[in-house]
């Protein structure tokens, strides 16, 4: 009984919650974050290890799809070669708006040991990144804070005009 | 980024100084010394010119002319029970003798024993093929031909195996900068975005001791994080871990922090 009772003194007297329509679709999207699929190098092991049982990404709503149609977050884990950069940026188009990115990892950040001819000097010279993890790999629990850190910026955004696409130039 | 020194005679730079330094060489020995290389190297030369052969760190050596490859590995192959071809490659000779080396690593499994064929063609030069005799010199012509240049003749798919199809140069060779020349710097800019991109991209950062303390374009800083581009030269903040905004999240039940559970034993 009493959990049905009326606080009158609360949201003007109405047994409603009034919010925003940004609010509500924000709610949506960052608490459906739906990942491709693209583990690289070795940072593919910890981000396949944040969606297994012990880190446990669909708590977050966070689950990893192997199609860029049904996905928008793309964590790039791992090395980005030269060979592939035109492949990456493919399935980036794919995916539908609105997106985003993460850079997981230092090679993906900025090439990082590899410091070689075959190898992209950093994966935000081909698509554009949202955040940047550090670490070589980053532990899992890098990976859970950075898609916490990437929904609360999706929250900050405005929902309720098309969104505009990033351009990297 | 540090001024470019340029890479293309590294091989006439000594990486020793050292006056007195004689550079170590792998003790060769007279091929009667085995009874079984004697026969093999008999078995060779009945048939084939032989330049030179010795035993080193008991493995046989021949060298041969290169016109003779396939015929002597298919000898080998047929008649000497060398029934495995292990590994194959190119050596970049071409700065003190303008030639590649090719080499063929060979085991019989019945004789236990390796033998390795090596042979010198020009620059331009090509080789014929033994991925008739050995399937897995399939992929290694490939490969030699992707990181060498060297053509090889009669392959059933001669094809770069590891870089892109359009790749300009061959990596492996010692004239090739090891950070890339300038098509690779600019290959996936090229490729995905056009040349006119390039200035808008801007050139890659290939300095990798490059600490700039107070960018924050390109890097987080967990712990210390503050919107892109904020100016921190007068020092960052020490943000705490937060998960939610503090106001609470629509919806979203509130985290509280002392409510919640640490696990300190991984093994639980």
């Amino acid at each position: 009984m009493a959990q049905h009772q009326v606080n009158y003194l609360k949201d003007g007297g109405l047994p409603v919650a009034l919010t925003t329509i940004d609010k509500v679709v924000n709610w949506g999207r960052s608490n459906s974050l739906w990942a491709l699929t693209y583990g690289l190098a070795c940072c593919g092991i910890e981000m396949m290890a944040s969606g297994a049982s012990r880190y446990d990404f669909d708590r977050f709503g966070t689950i990893f799809r192997a199609s860029p149609r049904q996905a928008e977050l793309m964590v790039v884990a791992g090395t980005l070669t030269k060979k592939h950069a035109e492949f990456i940026r493919r399935l980036y188009d794919q995916m539908t708006e609105p997106k985003w990115v993460i850079s997981m990892g230092s090679c993906a950040n900025t090439g990082g040991m590899f410091n070689t001819y075959s190898t992209v000097q950093g994966v935000d010279r081909v698509i554009p990144v949202d955040l940047y993890l550090p670490g070589c790999a980053p532990r899992p629990e890098t990976l859970q804070y950075g898609v916490m850190m990437l929904q609360q910026k999706i929250r900050k955004e405005s929902a309720s005009r098309a969104q505009k696409p990033k351009r990297l130039m | 980024m540090r001024a470019y020194t340029p890479k293309d005679n590294v091989q006439k730079k000594p990486y020793y100084t050292d006056r007195y330094w004689v550079a170590p060489q792998v003790a060769k020995h007279d091929v009667s010394s085995d009874a079984v290389f004697t026969d093999d190297l008999e078995a060779i030369k009945s048939q084939f010119e032989v330049l030179d052969a010795y035993i080193q760190v008991d493995q046989m050596v021949v060298i041969i002319n290169a016109c003779d490859n396939f015929g002597v590995i298919e000898m080998l192959k047929n008649e000497r029970e060398y029934n495995q071809l292990s590994e194959m490659s190119a050596i970049d000779w071409l700065a003190s003798e303008g030639k590649f080396e090719i080499f063929y690593q060979m085991l019989s499994m019945s004789k236990r024993k390796r033998l390795r064929i090596k042979c010198k063609i020009d620059e331009k030069e090509s080789i014929q093929s033994v991925e008739k005799l050995f399937r897995s010199a399939d992929w290694s012509e490939r490969e030699m031909y992707d990181m060498f240049g060297v053509v090889v003749n009669n392959h059933p798919f001669m094809k770069r195996i590891l870089m892109p199809d359009d790749w300009e140069g061959f990596p492996l060779r010692k004239t090739y900068p090891l950070q890339g020349d300038e098509f690779a710097a600019w290959y996936e800019v090229d490729k995905i975005f056009g040349k006119e991109a390039r200035e808008i991209i801007g050139p890659e950062n290939r300095d990798p001791a490059r600490i700039d303390r107070y960018d924050t374009e390109r890097f987080s800083r967990l712990g210390h994080e503050v919107p892109r581009g904020t100016d921190i030269s007068q020092g960052e903040p020490d943000t705490p871990l937060v998960y939610q905004e503090p106001e609470g999240v629509f919806l979203i039940e509130k985290f509280d922090a002392e409510q919640s559970v640490v696990i300190s034993d991984r093994h639980r």
